[in-house]
Order: C-alpha cells, then structure tokens, then sequence
C-alpha cells in the first residue's frame, strides 16, 4: 500500500518543530508501523537525510518505549502497543499523522522520543517495598488471597508506556499511578508503607506537571494493557485514607 | 519550559495534591445533589396548588422552632451552599488552569474530550444560571411577565413562580440549565464515586455510572415539571 505520513520532526528539545510530510510506497500489510518507519528511514539514509528518530526496545510489547500518538489515538487505532500495530489496520492512500507524545511532563528530546523520566521519578517517590535482602523467602511464607492477587497482577502489567498520559485531556498520569499503587496496595508486602507511598507519588506527579484527573477514562481505552479505571479508584481511597492518618 | 528533573523538595502532604482538590470537589458537588432532591421536591409541591406551595415555603422557615430563630435553618443551608459553591468553583478552576498549561504543545490530530469540556462549560453556566435564579427568586424578586407585575407577584412565591415561568423565554433559560445540569450530574455523580475511591471493582464502577444517569434523570426530570405544567396551562 501507498501512503502519506505527516511526521512530527524536531531537532532537539530547544528546536522549534514542524510536522513534514513523506510519502512511503509498497508498504507490506504484515508490517508493523515500528517497520513502516524503518522503511522510510532507510530511504532518507539512501538520500543522505536525517532519519527520524523514534524509540522502541523489545518490539515484542512488553517494553512499553515505542509510543506514538498516531493520527489522534495513542498507539495507533488497535488497543495494543506501535510496535504492536500491523499495517494492516491502515488502508491505501491513508494520511497518518505522528505525533510523540504531549505533555510538559514529557518533554520532547527529538522528533518522536520523549523524556519519560518523570514516571521513573514517581517510582522512586514510593513505588517500591523496602525489604531487608538476603535468601528469596520461601514462596509460600505470605499467603495472598486469589482476588488480590489476580487484582495485583492485572494492575503489575503495567509497561509504563505513557498513553495513557498522552490521551488524556488533561495530560494527567492518574491510570499510571493508579496501577502501580494497585499493584502494591492489593499484596500484604505493600501495607506497611502504604499511606507514605500514595501520598509521595501523587506529590511527584504533581511536582512533575501532570494534570489532575477528571476520570473521562480515555486513559483506559488508549492502554494497550487494558488497565481499567477503577485502579484509579483505589489510588483515591489511598490518598483518603492517608489524608485522614 | 516547567519540567521537573528532581525529586519534590516541599514536604509531601495528602491534602495539597490534586486529588486532594477533586476530594473537594466531590464532598461539595455531593452537597448540591443532596440539596438539589430536596429543592425539587418542594418545588414538586406548586402541582398541589398555591397554598400547598406557600405553606411549604413558610414551613422551611420556620422548621426547628423554637431551638432555632425564625429562618435559622436556612440560614445554615444558604451559608453550606455557598460555602460548598465557592469550594467546587475554586477546585474546577485551578484544575482547568493546570490542565490547560500540562500540555502547553497541542496535537495536530485532535481527539476532543466532549466529557471534560462539558463539566467546565457546563458547569460556568450553570454558575451564571445560579446567579440569575437567585436574584429572579430569592434576592430581588423581579417579574418578567408584563401582565403580572407589583408586590401581589413578588411577595407570593407561587404567583412570582407561575408569572415567570408563563414566559416562554424565560423557561428557555431553565430549560438549558437543566439540559447542563443533566450533564453535569450524569458524569460528576460517577465521578465523585471514582473520586471518593468507592468504584475500586468493576461492578462497583459499573453501578456508580448507572447512578450517575439515574441521578440526572431524576432531578432534572423532577425540575422541568412545574415549569413545563405552568408553560401549557397546567398551572394557573
Ligand atoms: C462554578 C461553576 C461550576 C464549575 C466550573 C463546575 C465544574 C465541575 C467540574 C470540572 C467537575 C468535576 C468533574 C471531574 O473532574 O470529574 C464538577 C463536578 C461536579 N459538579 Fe460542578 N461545576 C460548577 C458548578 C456546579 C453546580 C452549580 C452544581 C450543582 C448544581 C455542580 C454539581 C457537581 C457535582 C455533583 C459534581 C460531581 C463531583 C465530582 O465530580 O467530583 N457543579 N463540576
Ligand atoms: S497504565 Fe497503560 S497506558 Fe498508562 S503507562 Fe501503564 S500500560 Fe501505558
Ligand atoms: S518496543 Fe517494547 S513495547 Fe513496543
């Protein structure tokens, strides 16, 4: 098939930027978009032009580094991840738009990479259990009910991706949050540190730039994870019960 | 550019974060349900004819006699209400700023967010609206009917409530009102119970969103009785 893509290009995180246009020809509909970019990039290296910078890692949608917002919708128009997204989904003649992702939290490094560091910042605010190392405890010392552990796993297979961020009107990054601190809250591990964990991150998010939330959820339908809205719920009644404490 | 390469330095507390603003939000937005079931419920009363109507006015007056002066509950909603107003409007407001400058750079290819938009507008008409209905019926009491007019109307709340609302124009302003109340009930109601952290499964979210609808149809629905009855004739 034979495209038009409208690329955001952007030398640095000082440059200005502008959206170019390229038009790529016989792309494979078993493509993935990760490679539809690769096709044109060696085509501005054959022309001796900048190739576009783009991120991606694992290819295999576990990593979380390859979001795009694509023609308005983050990773693309299938809920999964860019390198994920078959050109298939797209049609002849179709105009794309790519976008990196916006956000003053995020801000841009080059073309299509943006800095996530203020999710790894968020992290290091508390979403972690501290516990003395030595020998791996004996997998059943702690007993977990099933529910909150299926509840942990669903919200753990967060790849920290940030379409979530990217999606939302008010570029706030609650469904994040709300499922690492799911993720943390729903095991016993995770108790003894939970009223300061809720109450460091959100002060991080905050301090970062994020929005506030106004939990339209279409951070839970741009999630290639599929992480539902209700994590968020949880992340609230935390930061209410730290309120209280 | 604001963007942050270090840790938060200020001491870190519950209350000032964001969610802590929604917190607000939800606990005063809470309020003008409890509020608004109650008002449409008096104002259900003007089916039942003027003195039904009148005397339920009189009696918010007087209830809690003799433990509290002559209007003293009142007194004490008008002053939570507007406490609550003033509470939700400061909430909204530093939301919407800092939504607006979290993504300073916008995308070329929009997606709209109908909902978010809705809320903010929405509710800053429904604030001009509170304004306006409480000068028409509470502070000054004024007539826009040219055949009603003079002290017999606006000392009767029946007859000041039947006069405006024979005023085609005048139910208009109502009407819209009542369509961004409508809105802004069906998704603040869900919204404050996400708020509150009280839709943390999937059947408690998909409940609190069923809420959220039946709460707007109810009250809203509840609302455009009187004024529909008194447009057509029903109400004289
Ligand atoms: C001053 C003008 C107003 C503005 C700008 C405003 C805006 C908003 C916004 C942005 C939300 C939050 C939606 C969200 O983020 O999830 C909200 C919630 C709500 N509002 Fe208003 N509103 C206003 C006035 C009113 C009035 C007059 C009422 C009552 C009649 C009302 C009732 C509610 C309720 C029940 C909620 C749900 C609480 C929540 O979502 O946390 N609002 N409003
Ligand atoms: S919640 Fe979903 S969209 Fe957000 S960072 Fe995690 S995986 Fe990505
Ligand atoms: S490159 Fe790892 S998730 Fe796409």
């Amino acid at each position: 098939m034979n495209l038009t893509l409208k690329i955001w290009r952007q030398a640095g995180p000082r440059h200005p930027g502008e959206l170019v246009t390229y038009k790529v020809k016989d792309i494979s509909e078993d493509m993935s978009f990760l490679e539809m970019l690769d096709v044109l990039n060696e085509e501005l290296n054959a022309k001796g032009e900048e190739p576009l910078a783009f991120d991606s890692d694992c290819r295999e949608g576990i990593c979380g580094s390859c979001g795009l917002m694509i023609s308005g919708d983050a990773h693309g128009p299938e809920r999964t991840t860019t390198c994920q997204l078959h050109m298939r989904s797209f049609s002849d003649g179709d105009v794309i738009t790519v976008e990196p992702w916006r956000a003053n939290a995020f801000p841009v490094i080059k073309d299509l990479v943006v800095d996530r560091g203020a999710f790894d910042r968020i992290i290091q605010a508390g979403g972690y259990i501290s516990v003395n190392t030595g020998s791996a405890p004996d997998a059943h010392s702690t007993p977990v009910p099933k529910e909150n552990a299926d509840r942990a796993f669903m919200a753990a297979e967060c790849i920290g991706c940030g379409a979530c961020v990217a999606a939302c009107p008010n570029a706030s990054a609650m469904l994040f949050m709300g499922a690492k601190v799911t993720h943390l809250s729903e095991l016993p591990q995770g108790q003894p540190e939970r009223d300061a964990r809720v109450v460091s991150m959100v002060d991080q998010h905050d301090h970062e730039g994020f929005g506030g939330c106004t939990n339209v959820g279409a951070c839970s339908q741009a999630c290639p994870k599929g992480i539902p809205q209700d994590v968020i719920s949880t992340l609230n009644k935390d930061l209410r019960g730290a309120l209280r404490g | 550019m604001s963007v942050a390469t270090t840790t938060s330095s200020r001491p870190a507390t519950a209350r000032r974060t964001t969610i802590g603003l929604k917190i607000l939000m939800a606990g005063t937005g809470l309020v003008f349900v409890g509020y608004l079931l109650l008002h449409m419920f008096g104002n259900l009363k003007a089916l039942a004819g003027e003195e039904a109507f009148n005397d339920y006015a009189e009696n918010l007056r007087t209830v809690g006699e003799p433990f509290l002066p002559y209007a003293g509950l009142l007194w004490i909603v008008r002053v939570v209400l507007l406490l609550s107003l003033v509470g939700h409007a400061y909430a909204a407001y530093s939301l919407w700023a800092r939504a607006g400058s979290a993504r300073r750079t916008k995308y070329a290819a929009v997606k709209t967010a109908a909902r978010t938009a809705w809320m903010r507008w929405g509710g800053t008409f429904l604030l001009l609206f509170v304004v306006w209905h409480l000068l028409q019926f509470t502070i000054v009491k004024f007539s826009v009917n040219a055949d009603k007019q003079g002290p017999d109307v606006q000392q009767n709340p029946y007859e000041l409530v039947v006069a405006s609302f024979q005023v085609p124009w005048n139910t208009l302003i109502y009407v819209l009102a009542m369509v961004a109340l409508a809105f802004h009930l069906s998704h603040g109601v869900f919204s404050a119970s996400q708020t509150l952290g009280l839709t943390g499964s999937a059947q408690a979210y998909r409940r609190a969103k069923l809420l959220g609808h039946a709460v707007a149809v109810v009250i809203v629905g509840g609302f455009l009785v009187p004024p529909f009855a008194i447009l057509f004739g029903l109400i004289k």
